[in-house]
């Protein structure tokens, strides 16, 4: 592979709309390469500008198509978009099959798009993380809109909401009735809940359970979810739905809320990203240290228990170097 | 854990040119590639040269699969490896799949599509030559 990206040329190429590099250095952070940390620390100071809007929910409610969609509207609007579609890898082969891509058309020339699909590749701190950086690589680059899709599963949506500043949670008709809405875990993360397929009988109804699920107050915040009807076989519902992207924005700002978000997910961040690093230094210790693998040793033979090992390994001396 | 570029799953697309609707081949290949740990980008059907060429960019993959039984490779093979050449991406190895005609696949080749499966092809095959082709040092 020709010309990886150095610093700091390669964020000076970024931040001026080199896509190549840009999409260099979005593997590069897939794959865990040292080499673009620098890059991507060049490139922090000018993050936080862009939108970010979360695009979640089940497998088949249309979320590529509505997100096609969506690019459009924006684009009309000149306002210039970056998607990043998370897909699951297989356990089993660690390859996957990105998909996303099908549902979308544009103009080949359009330089105001740039569609990423990217695989979990393993644990669920990982693609959080990994996420979050691509995110800002985007957002350096000075797109007005990231989309961040993945599919609703969860645990990893939770873990990828902390990317972006308002959720879209993508539902169609006859999902179920209001106990699976709960069920999914998906009802806390939501800013904004989208009916799509609305063309489909049942949305009215889809849409009334979730304006009483609303009502009951189960949300976190003072903002209330709203709640937009769209179709994409009819082309129905986009400019709501931004325009409730856009109503929640707001209201980040005027509640102050976004400040103290930001902050929030900046600290859970640096936690997350000491963690990391603490975890590996200590399974380290625990692999090689002498001293440390008597006490595993003691622990396996049920004559330490857990915790107190744990608690010795806390007081033990770092790894000396 | 860091990786190296090297354990790293090599980024394949896969696409469609032209105007025909037979998918299955492509699908299955995707499948294939897969199963071998491959991180598949399948674009799907009707994609233009230019689209294709812009999806190997912005997916930065190591590797791109073409599949057509329309009978227009002669046209649009070409045409992607000439907007590779000229967005300086000459080097991502190009392979392809479909019905070609064999007098047409020695003049692909000698275009610079670097391996060309037609009907009978095992998956195997193609996983191992996918390999080759994307990682030649290993």
């Amino acid at each position: 592979m020709t010309g990886r990206p150095r610093e700091p040329s390669a964020a000076r190429a970024i931040r001026a709309g080199n896509r190549r590099i840009l999409a260099r250095a979005i593997s590069q952070v897939e794959n865990g390469d040292p080499a673009v940390d620098s890059v991507v620390r060049a490139l922090y100071p000018a993050t936080g500008r862009a939108t970010v809007v979360g695009i979640t929910g089940p497998l088949g409610v249309g979320k590529s198509s509505l997100i096609n969609l969506l690019v459009a509207h924006l684009r009309e609007r000149g306002r210039s978009v970056a998607i990043v579609a998370v897909d699951p890898s297989s356990p089993f082969s660690g390859g996957s099959v990105l998909g996303d891509r099908i549902r979308f058309d544009r103009q080949a020339d359009d330089t105001g798009v740039f569609f990423r699909s990217m695989a979990s590749r393993g644990e669920l701190g990982g693609v959080a993380a990994r996420t979050r950086q691509v995110v800002r690589l985007l957002d350096a680059a000075g797109f007005d809109v990231v989309i961040v899709e993945t599919v609703g599963s969860g645990q990893v949506d939770l873990a990828i909401r902390n990317v972006a500043s308002t959720s879209v949670v993508v539902l169609v008709p006859h999902l179920g009735d209001e106990v699976q809405t709960l069920k999914a875990g998906l009802f806390e993360i939501a800013d904004i809940f989208c009916v799509n397929k609305a063309d489909l009988p049942g949305a009215d109804l889809a849409r009334k359970d979730l304006t009483e699920l609303i009502a009951l107050g189960a949300t976190r915040s003072t903002w209330r979810p709203k709640v937009v009807l769209t179709s994409t076989v009819a082309s129905s519902g986009v400019a709501e739905l931004w325009s409730a992207v856009e109503a929640h924005e707001s209201f980040l700002d005027a509640s102050g809320r976004r400040a103290v978000d930001d902050r929030r997910r900046l600290s859970v961040e640096i936690v997350e990203l000491v963690r990391e690093r603490v975890g590996r230094e200590l399974t380290d210790r625990l692999d090689r240290d002498p001293e440390l693998r008597k006490v595993l040793d003691e622990v396996v033979a049920r004559a330490v228990d857990p915790q107190v090992a744990a608690q010795r390994l806390e007081r033990g001396p770092r790894r000396g170097r | 854990m860091p990786r190296s570029a090297k354990s790293a799953p090599i980024r394949v697309l896969i696409a469609k040119p032209g105007l025909d609707g037979h998918d299955r081949g492509a699908k299955v290949v995707a499948r294939a590639l897969r199963d071998a740990g491959f991180e598949v980008i399948y674009a799907g059907l009707r994609q233009t040269p230019e689209e294709i060429v812009r999806a190997a960019l912005e997916e930065d993959v190591d590797l791109i699969g073409l599949s057509i039984l329309s009978g227009a490779h002669m046209a649009l093979f070409p045409k992607v490896l000439a907007l590779l050449k000229k967005e300086k991406a000459g080097k991502i190895p190009v392979f392809a799949g479909g019905i070609i005609p064999d007098e047409d696949a020695r003049r692909l080749k000698k275009a610079g599509i670097r391996a060309i499966f037609g009907p009978g092809t095992t998956l195997e095959e193609i996983v191992t030559t996918a390999q080759r082709l994307a990682r030649p040092a290993a």
